[in-house]
This record gives C-alpha cells, sequence and structure tokens, in this order.
C-alpha cells in the first residue's frame, strides 16, 4: 500500500508535546497511561490461536474530577475495551491505571470491591447486562446490599427514587427486564450505576438506544448529577452531537490508539485529524443540503490484528500532503494547538514561543 | 397491490399492572422498492409493531387482537399457521433486531450462525455457506472477515455484533427487511456504508426497508415516508420531507425540538415535559394530551381521528380541525419548528430567517408555559388558563 503513495515531501511535523509527556492536572480522579489490551484470535474447528487482536494499543489519557470525557471513534476501534479494562472487568495487556492515585492493576479483593463502588459502568448491551430471572426491584436492591447501602424500608424507599430519577415509574420495580422496552431497560442500567453512589461512571453508549426526547433527559439527568455530586464521566457514544453537548473534552479513537485529543467545542469546531474531520462530515443531516462536503473513506477497513505501518490511518487518509511518510512514521499524538493533540504529522505542531 | 399492508394492528400484553394496550390500531402500508421510517419515542410500540408483522411476539402474554390484519403481498399473516411464517421468515421478510445479542447465539460462530441462514434458503454446501458468510461479514465491513468468520459474538464489538445481525437479515435477500434501530452501535462513517449497502440492496432487489430509528438525519436520509407513532398510535404521517420542513403534530414538533445539534452550545436540552404514560392506561381524549403544550378540553374529552391533511399526510391532532388555534400555535413557533428552521441553521448552512428564539427554545418555553411566546389561547374564547401540561393533577397522573 506504501507504494503507492508518493515521495516524502518533506514536510512532516514531528514536534509537539504529547500527553504521555505532561503532568496531568491536581484533580485528576482517574489516569490511563499507556494501556494495551490484545485478545487471541483463535482459528479453525480446533481453535487454534493465530494472531491477536491489538483492541487497545497504547491509550493515555485522563478524567478530572467532576469532568467528562467524551469518547468516540469507529465502530471496534476499542473504546469499550478501554472502559473494560480501566475498571479491570478484563485484565490489561499493559499499561498503568489510576483512581484517586490508587493503582486499579494492583488493587487485590477487598479493595477492588470498593473501587467498584466508587466507579461503575453503565454497559452498551442493556439485555445482556441484567439478569433476566431477577425483577428490576430485586436487582437494585441486591446491589445495595451487596455494598452495604440500604436495606429493607429504606432500600424500597432508595429504589423508588432511582427508578424516578431515571424517569420510570415506581410500578417498574415489579417487572422483570424483558418487560420492557429498548430505551426502557437502557434506563434501568443507568439506574443501576446510579445506585451506590459512584464518584466516576463509565457510560458506554448510554443513550443510543434512546429516542430524542428520552435522550435529551437522560443527558440532563447526567448533566445535573454532575453538578450535584461532581461526578466524572468517561462517556462513550457515538452520535457527535450528543458527545459534544456533554463532554468537556473529546477523544477520538481509530484502530486501538487516540487520534484526536482535546476540548469538545474545538475538536468539533476546528478538527485536526482527517478521521475526526471524516466522522464530522458524515453526521447524517435532517437537510439534503447539508450532505454535500461530506467525506467518504474509502479502503479496506484494516484490522486490529495487523494494523498498517505508520500512521494506522495512512490507507484511507485523505489528507492532500499524505506522502510515504505516513506509512513509515508512526505519528505522535502530538499537541497541535493549546490542550488539543492529534496524530497527524501533516498537520502543524504548535510549539510554544518561549520554552520555559 | 402494496407489498405490506397493515390494518388496525392492535397488539396487548396481559401483565401484573392490567392489559398493556402496546400496539393501538395501527395502520401504514408498505410499497415494494419503498423505506418507510417509524420513530417516536421509547415505548411508544415501535419494536411491538414490528415484532407483530414478523409474528413474534409470544403468545401469551401477548395477543395480536382479532381485527387486525397484516397483508403480505395479498396474504394475510394474522391468523397464519406457523409453518407458513417460518417460510416467510428469512424468505420474504427478514428483520434486524434492535439488540443484537439476544439473538445472536453465544455459543455458535458468528460464521456458523450466517451460513446457517444462508441454508435455510437456499441450497448451498456448508462450504458455500461458510465462503457466501465471509462474503457478507465484508459487505457490512467487519475487518479481515476470514479470520474473523470464527469468532464468538461476545469476541465482537457492540457495533461488529450488530453488522452480524445486518449479515444475517440480508443473507437471504428478503423482500422486505425489517430493521429495528440498526445503526445505533455504530459509528458515523460506517452506518453511512451499512447505509448505502441498504440503499444498493434496494435499488437491485427491489427491497423494501421499514426501519425504525430515533435517528431522525437517518430516517431523513433514507426514508420516502415516515409514520411517528406515540403511546400505541400513529399521531403523523406522510413523506419524511414534508413531515420534517413543516412537522404538524405538537408530539412531532417537540420530536424535532429535542434534538442536540452540532456546534449549538445550549445548556440544557428542550424535552417533552413528562414521560410517555403506561400501556396499561392511555389517558382518554388525546393520548398526547397530557404533555402537549396546546392541549384544551376537548383534547381531554374526545380521541382524535387521523385527519388527512392534504395528498398522504395525516396528523392526529385537534388542532387541525380548529384553524384559528392552529394559526395561534404557527404564530408561536414562527410556522417552522421543522427543517425550514432548524436543520439548516443547525448545520451552518444560513436559515431563511433570522429568529431572536430558536425554534427548539420557543418550544420548550411554551411546554414549560413561560411567557414570551404568544400564548394561542389568546385567539381562542374556549381557551384553558394554561397548558395541560402544567396542570400538576394531570401531571401526576402521568408520572406516578
Ligand atoms: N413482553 C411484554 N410484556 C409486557 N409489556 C411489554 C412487553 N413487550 C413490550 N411491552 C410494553 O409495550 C410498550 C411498547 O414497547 P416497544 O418495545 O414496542 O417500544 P419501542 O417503541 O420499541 O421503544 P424503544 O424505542 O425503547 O425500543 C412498552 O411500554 C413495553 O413496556
Ligand atoms: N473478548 C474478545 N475477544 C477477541 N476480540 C475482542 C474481544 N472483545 C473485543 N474484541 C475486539 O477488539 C476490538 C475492539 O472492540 P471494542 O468492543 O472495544 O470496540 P468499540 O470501540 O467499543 O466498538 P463499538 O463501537 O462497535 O462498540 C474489536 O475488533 C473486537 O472485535
Ligand atoms: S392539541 Fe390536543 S389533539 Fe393536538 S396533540 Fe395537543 S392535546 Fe392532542
Ligand atoms: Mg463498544
Ligand atoms: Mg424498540
Amino acid at each position: 500500500m506504501s507504494g503507492e503513495l508518493p515521495p516524502a515531501k518533506g514536510d512532516s511535523d514531528l514536534r509537539g508535546a504529547t500527553p504521555d509527556e505532561l503532568r496531568p492536572p491536581p484533580d485528576t480522579l482517574v489516569e490511563v497511561r499507556g494501556l494495551k489490551k490484545y485478545f487471541p484470535i483463535r482459528t479453525g474447528f480446533l481453535g487454534r490461536v493465530t494472531g491477536q487482536v491489538r483492541a487497545v494499543d497504547g491509550v493515555t489519557f485522563w478524567v478530572r474530577r467532576g469532568e467528562t470525557l467524551g469518547l468516540v471513534g469507529e465502530s471496534g476501534s476499542g473504546k469499550t475495551t478501554t472502559g473494560r479494562t480501566l475498571l479491570r472487568l478484563e485484565e490489561p495487556t499493559g499499561g498503568s491505571a489510576r483512581f484517586a492515585g490508587q493503582d486499579i492493576f494492583a488493587l487485590g479483593g477487598e479493595e477492588l470491591r470498593k473501587l467498584r463502588r466508587r466507579a461503575q459502568i453503565v454497559f452498551q448491551d442493556p439485555y445482556g447486562s441484567l439478569n433476566p430471572r431477577m425483577t428490576v426491584g430485586e436487582a437494585l436492591r441486591e446491589v445495595l446490599h451487596v455494598h452495604d447501602l440500604a436495606r429493607g424500608a429504606a432500600a424500597s424507599a432508595r429504589v423508588h427514587e432511582l427508578l424516578e430519577t431515571v424517569g420510570l415509574r415506581r410500578e417498574a420495580e415489579a417487572r422483570y427486564p424483558h418487560e420492557f422496552s429498548g430505551g426502557q431497560r437502557q434506563r434501568i442500567g443507568i439506574a443501576r450505576a446510579l445506585s451506590v453512589e459512584p464518584d466516576f461512571i463509565v457510560c458506554d453508549e448510554p443513550v443510543s438506544a434512546l429516542d430524542v426526547s428520552v435522550q435529551a433527559q437522560v443527558l440532563n439527568l447526567l448533566a445535573d448529577l454532575q453538578e450535584r455530586l461532581g461526578l466524572a464521566y468517561l462517556f462513550i457514544a457515538h452520535d457527535l452531537s450528543v458527545v459534544e453537548h456533554i463532554s468537556d473534552r473529546i477523544a477520538v479513537m481509530y484502530l486501538g490508539r487516540i487520534v484526536e485529543l482535546g476540548d469538545a467545542r474545538a475538536v468539533v469546531a476546528s478538527p485536526r485529524h482527517p478521521y475526526t474531520k471524516a466522522l464530522l462530515s458524515a453526521v447524517p443531516a435532517l437537510d439534503r443540503a447539508a450532505r454535500r462536503g461530506r467525506i467518504v473513506l474509502g479502503g479496506e477497513i484494516p484490522s486490529p490484528a495487523a494494523p498498517p505501518s505508520g500512521c494506522p490511518f495512512h490507507p484511507r487518509c485523505p489528507h492532500p500532503l499524505k506522502d510515504a511518510d505516513c506509512a513509515r512514521i508512526a505519528p505522535p499524538l502530538a499537541e497541535k494547538a493549546p490542550g488539543h493533540f492529534a496524530a497527524c504529522i501533516k498537520e502543524p505542531a504548535y510549539v510554544p514561543e518561549s520554552p520555559p | 397491490m402494496r407489498l405490506l399492508e397493515v390494518r388496525d394492528l392492535r397488539t396487548y400484553f396481559r401483565t401484573e399492572a392490567g392489559v398493556a394496550r402496546a400496539v393501538d390500531g395501527v395502520s401504514f402500508g408498505v410499497e415494494a422498492g419503498e423505506a418507510l421510517g417509524i420513530v417516536g419515542e421509547s415505548g411508544s410500540g415501535k419494536s411491538v409493531t414490528s415484532l407483530s408483522i414478523m409474528r413474534l411476539i409470544p403468545e401469551p402474554p401477548g395477543e395480536i387482537l382479532a381485527g387486525s390484519s397484516i397483508w403480505l403481498k395479498g396474504e394475510e399473516l394474522v391468523g397464519a399457521p406457523e409453518t407458513r411464517l417460518r417460510e416467510i421468515r428469512g424468505n420474504d421478510v427478514a428483520m434486524i433486531f434492535q439488540e443484537p445479542m439476544t439473538s445472536l447465539n453465544p455459543v455458535f460462530t458468528v460464521g456458523d450462525q450466517i451460513a446457517e441462514a444462508v441454508r435455510l434458503h437456499r441450497k448451498a454446501s456448508w462450504k458455500e455457506a461458510r465462503a457466501r458468510a465471509i462474503e457478507l461479514l465484508g459487505l457490512v465491513g467487519i475487518p479481515d472477515p476470514a479470520r474473523r468468520v470464527d469468532a464468538y459474538p461476545h469476541e465482537l464489538s457492540g457495533g461488529q455484533r450488530q453488522r452480524v445481525m445486518i449479515a444475517i437479515a440480508l443473507s437471504c435477500e428478503p423482500d422486505l427487511l425489517i430493521a429495528d434501530e440498526p445503526t445505533t452501535a455504530l459509528d458515523v462513517t460506517i452506518q453511512a456504508q451499512i447505509l448505502e449497502l441498504l440503499g444498493a440492496l434496494r435499488r437491485r432487489l427491489g427491497m423494501a426497508i421499514v426501519l425504525i430509528t430515533h435517528d431522525l438525519g437517518v430516517v431523513a436520509e433514507v426514508c420516502d415516508r415516515v409514520v411517528v407513532m406515540y403511546a400505541g398510535e400513529v399521531m403523523e404521517e406522510g413523506p419524511v420531507e414534508q413531515v420534517f420542513r413543516e412537522p404538524r403534530h405538537p408530539y412531532t414538533q417537540g420530536l424535532m425540538a429535542s434534538i442536540p445539534r452540532l456546534g449549538q452550545e445550549t445548556e440544557r436540552l428542550a424535552v417533552i415535559p413528562g414521560i410517555v404514560p403506561s400501556p396499561t392506561a392511555w389517558p382518554t381524549g388525546c393520548r398526547f394530551h397530557t404533555r402537549c403544550p396546546y392541549g384544551w378540553e376537548l383534547c381531554v374529552r374526545e380521541h382524535p381521528p387521523l385527519f388527512p391533511i392534504g395528498g398522504d399526510r395525516g396528523a392526529r391532532c385537534w388542532l387541525e380541525t380548529h384553524p384559528e388555534r392552529r394559526a395561534a400555535v404557527d404564530r408561536a413557533t414562527g410556522g417552522f419548528l421543522g427543517l425550514a428552521g432548524v436543520g439548516a441553521a443547525a448545520l451552518g448552512a444560513e436559515g431563511p430567517i433570522a429568529l431572536e428564539a430558536t425554534p427548539a427554545e420557543s418550544w420548550h418555553r411554551r411546554a414549560a408555559g413561560e411567557p414570551g411566546v404568544p400564548a394561542p389561547e389568546a385567539t381562542a374564547p374556549d381557551a384553558p388558563a394554561r397548558p395541560l401540561a402544567e396542570d400538576p393533577d394531570v401531571e401526576r397522573d402521568v408520572e406516578r
């Protein structure tokens, strides 16, 4: 593939600080560095391991207290795996993760249980994550028991309060998961995460099964809770307008890596990475006129088992300055404007006038 | 003859709280090669409608009531024997389910599951079926399909599982594809690729699509016509372009006002106040009256029919027969709650008219009963003192 690229034009910019080199701000709650998670690929009837999926391949980011970091990116780029691994629902292949200064990957049984209370997840697949044989009330009460938060009448009152918080009727407590619509089930998942009053929630597509009106209610609810309780979110979603709306900063993933990271408004208004640009241009529009100017990505979707050399996006990248360097150099996630990082060597770096 | 004709469909469930009238008198039709969108809030009956068409409602506790009709290519499916239904599913009609994990079998590889579907309706050896499975996985954008064909569902990402479901549904090249939220787990570039694929199949095979989604943008891009559902009923229907440009039903207007838009700074999103009422106790009269900012006493009392509005549009709202109120609402909202006002502005193109408040804000304020928007009551003699959605008694009815 690299053979087709024009020779290097000599304008590649490798400067700019990367998050790996930076110290996180003092109010950081969750800090992830160089996180990796590989899965074995098994093939054929014998299930021989024939390769590895590099689902997450060295990501670094942090989430401050009370902050929302939006995580977007191609389907299969490693968003869910990032969230699950940093909560120890998967064992990491490499890297580190800290929660309030504690090394998450070193925690033992009792400490891990405590972490589970302070750091929650709302799963992408609401049905698969609810026990079909438990009513909603039983499931919520169980969580309250496990974490020793409330029993008896107090637990019942809390269950009612939680259901109301997510916009469900009290009667919902006596019903089983299959008796709800898809969107209603997703709200049950949110109620369950909220039940333990966590400090941090990984929200994996918490609103994608919701219609626009309920979605707005849930987003407003998440924002209210954040304001009231100082919650921090890692918010995974596909709907860019939703992510922009709720996030302080946005990280964009492609093939197991973060390719852009910055202030939410800046990422949407002036994206620096060509993948982010393509993503923003593909948002379905109500208006036919707005569909002009869409960047359609060509080329094969590369496999995370055999990522392309150099820049993982280069086989599909529409950047006008793309050249042989792109197939050769792995682009660092470098600062392109203050606090705005992108992994593209064809975008000029931000270099402060007089380095301290 | 239309490909699909649904008439007066009623699907009820027996629950502990009473009979849930999940789908309650729904009618619509789909021509061959046409794409129909179904939108509406969570719990409005979209999935139950589509499951009813597939005759996949668990009976009991569910029941499709006598008097309901579902004609597929002229054949009545209500009351058809299970053997016949099995032939129809997977040959004439295929369905993409809302939650892929519930319909994929966790103990078989995705390749086996697609190959199984291929073999169900076409003579093919396992080898051929497997080759077709790999081809289909590639078509839906799964990287490295020759290897991932041996993956189990839990080894795939959410969006990849959803695409496996799409591959299974397309494996039989159906006349009608019912797709329930088929792209919710996909990023927009892959979503565009999938929608493109569906479009190509429509053109090549004349496949018709019933697309259920909450993404009005997707409906605008893919569908010819749209049905807006609320509380088990069709509230508005018509050609997509017209309905989104000029939504007539207050509910459709509310839906359009709740969409967050890229590049637009808002602290809070407009919402339709209150929640969808319980299917065991729909409100009297207009089922939307408990949340509607424009309702009056007639709406509480009488159930409105689906009024035809010119050509092939319809709206189930009493405003249609009260032109003076209609005019007041149009004045209050600027008359362009739809695409004409919001869509263009949201997308950076120049909107046709400069607004003081965005239509979404004005709808929101109106719904909250705030001043600043001329009240339609001002011109109507028999108006209520305040919008019903604000009435604390009505609100309690709905929420508790
Ligand atoms: N098996 C069942 N038993 C009892 N009630 C049910 C059952 N299935 C669905 N319902 C009820 O029927 C109503 C309509 O559900 P449906 O799944 O059609 O909603 P929907 O419009 O698809 O919503 P969503 O957008 O959340 O998927 C809901 O109130 C739901 O609780
Ligand atoms: N248990 C597993 N075994 C093998 N591969 C896996 C496993 N879980 C995930 N993968 C692979 O890892 C990659 C990343 O998956 P992940 O679920 O993190 O993606 P995602 O970004 O959340 O995608 P989506 O938006 O579709 O949910 C995918 O290629 C997926 O197939
Ligand atoms: S105006 Fe009346 S009939 Fe029309 S939607 Fe509102 S409550 Fe229903
Ligand atoms: Mg995921
Ligand atoms: Mg549904």
